[in-house]
Order: C-alpha cells, then sequence, then structure tokens
C-alpha cells in the first residue's frame, strides 16, 4: 500500500512539473517514518541505508534541541518543514537578466566570471555547454587516478561497501539533535575516496559538480583518504548563495588513514539576514575528522561570514600516534548575526599534536563566540595543543565571547591557549583617511591583515575571493 | 617695533577681499572656530600659506595647535562651529578626510597608530592608488610601486626591514616619525601639516627627519610645522612663525620670533594680551 502511494507521489511530480500548489498537496511538510521512507525510496536507496535512517529518526524522536550555545534561537517548527524535493517557489531563471540584481552586484564585487554566476545563481544551463565537458575532463583525470568523487547518491549506488563502511563512523547519528536529523533525513552530498599512495593533483570543489547543486538543507559529505593519499577539498562557494530554505543541518565525515592527509576549506556566505535581522539561514552543521592513521593529519579552514546562525565546531579526533589536527577560522559577524563556532581537539593516540587559530570579527549588533574543546586522553603521551583566540571588535554594541574548555588527562601533555580582543579604533580609520583610504576600504584591510594568518591557509583561487569577501560582509558596519 | 611692523605687512593680506586674489593663496583660513565635547578651542583662527612658504606654528601646551591639525585634516572628533577654509580654492571643510588627503594635504601625526596585521607595502599601495584613482589615474603596476618605495626610503634613511612590517607596530618613537615622513615623500602632498614631529625625538633623529622634510621642500608646495621648540626649526627654518594663544593666533612675525619666544617664553606674549584675553 505505501509502496503505491510513494509511486503516486513520485509519478505526479513528473506530471505536473513544478507547480507549487500541486508539489505541496502532494508532498506534505513534516517530518514522521514514512518521510523517511519516501525520501529512501524516492532515491532508491538500499535497505541497510533505509533502516539507518529509520534508526537515526527513532533516535532524533527522543532528543530536544541543544540549547547550551550561546545562541537566541527562535523556536524551529520541525513539523513545518519540507524533507524531501524543497519547494521550489520559482522557476529556474533563464537568463541573468531575471535574477536578483543585488546579487548580480555583489557577484561582481567578488569579480566571479559570467558563466559562474549563471550556474552560481541556478540559471538554465543550456549555455553551459562548456562546464560540462570541463566536468567530464576532471571525472576522467581523476578516474584514472582511481580517485572517486560523486554525489552521496551515486556513491550509495555504485560503492555501496564504501559507504556502508565509513557512514556515521565519524559521526553517529547518536551524536547530536542535527546529527540524527540528518541521518533520517539527508538529500544528498559528495563523495570522495582517494586511493593508497595517491596524491590528488587538483583541488577538489563541489562548484564542478554542477548537478549537485540544490542539494537542499540536509548535506551529507563523507571523504575518505587511504594510506599515504592527500586531499584537498573546498567546499561552499563564495557567492552568496540565495536559499529559500532556513534550516542548514550537514554533516561532514572525514576518515584520514596512516600518514594521509585532507585539507578542508569551507567559505561560508548563506544569507545572512536583513539588516534588522529578518530572514537568514540557520546554519547548525556537524563536521568531525577521525585521524585513524598514524601520523596522518587534517586540516580545517573555515572563512565565516554568512547565515543568522551559525552551529559549528569542525573537530579533530587524533586517534593514530603522531596524527595532527589543526583548525583555523575566521568568523564575521555583522548587523544581527550570531555565531557560536570552534573545533574539539580529541587527543587519544601519543605524540599528537593540534594547532587551533581562530580569528572573531564582530560588527553591528552580532554575537560572536568561540567555543573549543582541548582533551587529551590519559593514554596520549607527549600529546601538543597550541591554541590562539583572538577577537576583533568593531563598534560598541556586539559581543565576543570565548568559552575554552580543556580536559587534560595526561601529565605529559603540554597545552596553550592564548586569547586578545581588540577593537578597531577611530583613531586607524582616521589614519588611514588621512592617506586617502576610505573608510570601508581601511576596514577592509585591517580585517584582513586581521584575518591574514588564516586566509593564507585557504588555496589562492579562494583566498582572494575570502578577502573580498570579508570586507563586502562588513560594509555599512561603521560609520 | 620690527615685529609689529612684520605683522602689519602679514596682516595686508588679509584686508583683501577680492575672490580672484583670495585663490592665489594655497590655504585660507578665516575665522575657523572647532570645539571638541561641546569645548570650544578654536577661537577664530585667520592664516593664509602661499606655494613655497613654511609656517612654524608655536605656542603654549593647550593652545589649540593640535586641533588646528586634527580640523584641517577633518577628524571627525572634532566640530567645526563657525569658518571657512580653501585649499587650493576648494572648501575644504566640505570635503572628507580622504578628499582632502588627495587634494595635497598630509597630515604628519603626532602620534602616529599602530595599525597590526598591515604591513608598510599594502597601507601605502592602498594610499597611492587612491590617490591615483582620485586623479583619474590607474592603479601602479606592483613593480613601479616597489621601485618607488625603494628610492622614498632613502629620503629618510628607512630601513628595508620597517617597510615590510605592519604599519607602526613596534616601531620606536624615531622610527615612527620617519615613517611618517616617508610616507610625506610617497604621497608628495601640496601642503604637509608636521604636528610636533620632533616630540619624542633625539638628535639624529631629529636630523634625518628634518633634513628629510627639507629635501622634500619645493616651490610649489608649502608646510606647516608645529612645534613647541625652536630646535627643530634650526632644522626646517620657517618663512613665518605664529604664536597660537588660547585658541587665537596672537602675534606672527618672521623666524627670529621662534629664538625670541626660545629665549623669553610665553610669559610676555600672556601678559601683553591681558588678563581677559
Amino acid at each position: 500500500m505505501k509502496n503505491n502511494f510513494v509511486n503516486d507521489v513520485t509519478d505526479s511530480d513528473y506530471k505536473y512539473g513544478f507547480v507549487t500548489d500541486v508539489e505541496t498537496e502532494v508532498i506534505p511538510k513534516g517530518l514522521n517514518e514514512d518521510i523517511v521512507r519516501l525520501i529512501s525510496e524516492k532515491k532508491g536507496e538500499p535497505d541497510w541505508l533505509l533502516e539507518y535512517r529509520l534508526k537515526a529518526f527513532k533516535h532524533w524522536t527522543t532528543l530536544e534541541m541543544p540549547e547550551w550555545a550561546h545562541l537566541s534561537i527562535p523556536p524551529i517548527n520541525y513539523q513545518d518543514i519540507y524533507y524531501y524535493a524543497a519547494p521550489k517557489t520559482k522557476e529556474s531563471p533563464k537568463s541573468l537578466d531575471e535574477v536578483d540584481p543585488e546579487l548580480i552586484k555583489t557577484f561582481n564585487k567578488l569579480g566571479i566570471p559570467l558563466e559562474e554566476q549563471k550556474s552560481l545563481a541556478g540559471v538554465a544551463v543550456d549555455a553551459v555547454m562548456d562546464s560540462v565537458s570541463v566536468k567530464t575532463t576532471y571525472k576522467e583525470n581523476l578516474a584514472e587516478l582511481g580517485i572517486i568523487f560523486c554525489s552521496f547518491n551515486e556513491a550509495v549506488k555504485n560503492y555501496p561497501d564504501l559507504v556502508r563502511q565509513y557512514l556515521g563512523s565519524v559521526v553517529p547519528y547518536t551524536d547530536n539533535f542535527f546529527a540524527a536529523l540528518n541521518a533520517a533525513v539527508f538529500s544528498d552530498g559528495s563523495f570522495v575516496y582517494i586511493p593508497k599512495g595517491v596524491r590528488c593533483p587538483m583541488e577538489l570543489s563541489t562548484y564542478f559538480r554542477i548537478n549537485a547543486a540544490n542539494t537542499g538543507q540536509f548535506e551529507r559529505t563523507l571523504i575518505v583518504a587511504d594510506d599515504d593519499s592527500y586531499v584537498s577539498y573546498l567546499e561552499g562557494c563564495t557567492a552568496p548563495m540565495r536559499d529559500e530554505n532556513q534550516l542548514h543541518a550537514a554533516i561532514v565525515e572525514l576518515v584520514v588513514l596512516d600518514r594521509a592527509e585532507i585539507k578542508y576549506s569551507t567559505v561560508q556566505n548563506w544569507y545572512p539576514g536583513d539588516k534588522e535581522g529578518k530572514g537568514g539561514i540557520y546554519n547548525f552543521v556537524t563536521k568531525r575528522a577521525i585521524c585513524k592513521g598514524d601520523h596522518s593529519k587534517v586540516s580545517w579552514t573555515q572563512v565565516e561570514t554568512g547565515s543568522a546562525i551559525t552551529w559549528k565546531y569542525p573537530s579533530c579526533i587524533l586517534l593514530g600516534d603522531n596524527s595532527v589536527g589543526e583548525f583555523y577560522s575566521v568568523a564575521v559577524t555583522n548587523n544581527y548575526q550570531q555565531a557560536d563556532t570552534g573545533t574539539k581537539m580529541i587527543h587519544l593516540g601519543k605524540n599528537t599534536k593540534s594547532h587551533i587559530v581562530s580569528k572573531g570579527i564582530s560588527a553591528g549588533y552580532s554575537q560572536n563566540s568561540y567555543r573549543g574543546l582541548v582533551r587529551v586522553a590519559k593514554k596520549a603521551d607527549g600529546a601538543r595543543n597550541f591554541s590562539q583566540c583572538d577577537s576583533l571588535l568593531l563598534g560598541d554594541k556586539c559581543g565576543a565571547h570565548t568559552f575554552p574548555y580543556m580536559d587534560i588527562n595526561n601529565d605529559s601533555a603540554v597545552v596553550e591557549h592564548e586569547a586578545t580582543t581588540s577593537k578597531i579604533s577611530e583613531d586607524q580609520i582616521f589614519y588611514c583617511n588621512q592617506r586617502g583610504i576610505s573608510t570601508e576600504d581601511a576596514i577592509g584591510l585591517i580585517v584582513n591583515g586581521y584575518a591574514k594568518e588564516v586566509i593564507n591557509k585557504l588555496p589562492m583561487e579562494f583566498a582572494v575571493e575570502a578577502q573580498k569577501l570579508l570586507q563586502i560582509s562588513l560594509e555599512g558596519s561603521v560609520g | 617695533m620690527l615685529l609689529k611692523l612684520k605683522n602689519c605687512c602679514k596682516f595686508r593680506w588679509r584686508v583683501v577681499s577680492d575672490n580672484n586674489l583670495e585663490y592665489r593663496y594655497m590655504l585660507s583660513i578665516k575665522n575657523l572656530h572647532a570645539s571638541v565635547n561641546g569645548k570650544e578651542i578654536l577661537r577664530g583662527i585667520n592664516l593664509e600659506i602661499n606655494p613655497g612658504e613654511v609656517h612654524a606654528i608655536m605656542g603654549p601646551n593647550g593652545s589649540g595647535k593640535s586641533t588646528l591639525s586634527s580640523v584641517l585634516a577633518g577628524n571627525p572628533a572634532f566640530t567645526v562651529t563657525e569658518g571657512e577654509v580653501l585649499f587650493n580654492g576648494k572648501d575644504l571643510l566640505a570635503l572628507s578626510p580622504e578628499a582632502r588627503s588627495c587634494e595635497g594635504l598630509f597630515l604628519s601625526f603626532q602620534y602616529p597608530v599602530e595599525i597590526p596585521g598591515v604591513s608598510m607595502v599594502n597601507f601605502m599601495r592602498a594610499a597611492v592608488n587612491e590617490h591615483r584613482k582620485y586623479n583619474g589615474l590607474p592603479p601602479m603596476s606592483a613593480s613601479d610601486f616597489l621601485k618607488m618605495m625603494r628610492e622614498k626610503k632613502e629620503v629618510v634613511e628607512l630601513d628595508n626591514k620597517l617597510a615590510n612590517r605592519s604599519v607602526n607596530e613596534g616601531f620606536s618613537g624615531g622610527e615612527k616619525k620617519r615613517n611618517e615622513i616617508f610616507q610625506m615623500a610617497v604621497l608628495e602632498p601640496k601642503l604637509s601639516i608636521l604636528d610636533e614631529t620632533d616630540s619624542g625625538l633625539d638628535i639624529d633623529a631629529l636630523r634625518i627627519v628634518a633634513s628629510g622634510v627639507n629635501k622634500l621642500k619645493s616651490k610649489d608646495n608649502a608646510s606647516i610645522v608645529i612645534t613647541h621648540y625652536q630646535r627643530l626649526l634650526d632644522y626646517i627654518v620657517p618663512d613665518f612663525v605664529h604664536v597660537l594663544y588660547k585658541g587665537k593666533i596672537v602675534k606672527s612675525a618672521g623666524k627670529e620670533l621662534a629664538l625670541e619666544l626660545e629665549e623669553r617664553g610665553y610669559d610676555w606674549i600672556k601678559k601683553e594680551l591681558g588678563e581677559n584675553f
């Protein structure tokens, strides 16, 4: 019975296309077991994955939304959300003329090429023949090396054993409220596998997988780096993707085996809401890496400028001896944005090292918190950690907070924490003004100088755009 | 008596109200009043400056010397309540601080601020390119810019290392002042205001800074040198010396006035003006 219903729904989707009221009628809002089954069915998933989703869903119903973060989150009605085929209120624009001119203005400020603008704005892509061939070329190159880089759904179909082995192995669905939610309803995402001894010759970026754009609010990324391999992965894009969705709850899992290294860079610029704090994305993301192998290494670099609320702590479990975890973060909040972000470094193996550099920038009425945990387990002899948490304030109505937790259970550990808080002073701005530099440009200079240490960790092309992004995000924050 | 006479000569200029003539001044300040936090500091400043001239402004502490330089540069902490300032015929007070800079007004700060994380190279490049943009020129190429930086550094014997460090961060007092003159050399202002550039300098640094200023002097640019002491004026020889007291210029004369002030202090001027000034 149930399956028939599912098929009807699926078919009717095709029959009537994306007419809004039809779609909202047949795929109801809300979350229950049927919806979870429907999602899995629609994707043609194997039973084990459906089981996984259902277990996650059951667990989720027992959980409460966490409230410990330094965030004020308006109540979210989880039964008022579409969990599949998120409502497309508009048809995709046919050309850039139909795209919000504000968006185009920002694209131009960021210096994004026209073709790229089209695909970012979701313009119908018959003009993007080039990109398709580019994409194929990349795929062929990667395939020759045995690298798997595909959407999560493809991976489930084509590499079920790999997915099954690692899915939820770093972030189990029991981990937290949002992890459970994602595990129950995740729509799509990315899967990467780098075979033994292979150094991925290019930065892998979601941008090249145009077909996987609009994967919705519950993405799932799984990257496995086998022994002696290396990959650098770029997530997100530097342009402000407009999104109707309010809630994003993604999961990223990284698995690093012996002597392998993953460098994971994020530039997050979701819609932050307007100047009065209306609208904007809630970004509740669970990102975690496990350094399983000896001498393995993970490096998280994030530049967070978007979202109304950010709740995210890219973490490293340093299980292998001599493994290394790094976290470099710039989080910018302006107007009424709120961010509670940081990292966890869990030292389990011997001689493990972690390095944390967090740079918070607050402006307007925003609240910006760093929350970090450094845990050294009993057996983690010779563990080392260095944390540096800096806050920069623009104006006197914003807040910066630091919550460093340390849990040290081994006497040989060396753990250092440094923190500073500074303010862009009117004297600094006037000094720049006097040399001919406008206030906006002066803030850009100072903020980029402040964040340089982190920006420098980004791949080159990304770094340039991230710099401009910092400045744009803070426009109008002074004066 | 001689002083008085010189005064008259100087002040004769102001009597002329023909607009065309006023345009010949590089800077013309008329009845300038300014306050900070509601307290009036400048109480009617009048001053004209021609290209090629060096004007020294001296005066006791709290007389408004630094306020005058801040107001001319457009520091938003100060409010102009009355008066007019023309700079090359333009209404200076209507311009933003950055536009004033691009028009050719330079302030060498008494206390240059530190800007951590911003290298001198990036900072100056931004400044130079803003100036060029203002004047309708394209940005300077990186190689031309670096070449210029190298040349200008020689003017104040600035260390190569300093140019690669963050703006003023960890600079000694002398290095900060040399850095100010270095920036002046790069931006080639029409009017430079040196606000107590000599304070905190030892005699060697003073000589280097002063010689830098002298090298940059030409018949087309002018300077206002604000100082407490005659010492700086041994190196940077002024054409005129003005005494600022309680927000007004109360005496103007040639360079010998500075020597007299050094010898006799300011009390005799205060006495001349009387208790109720």
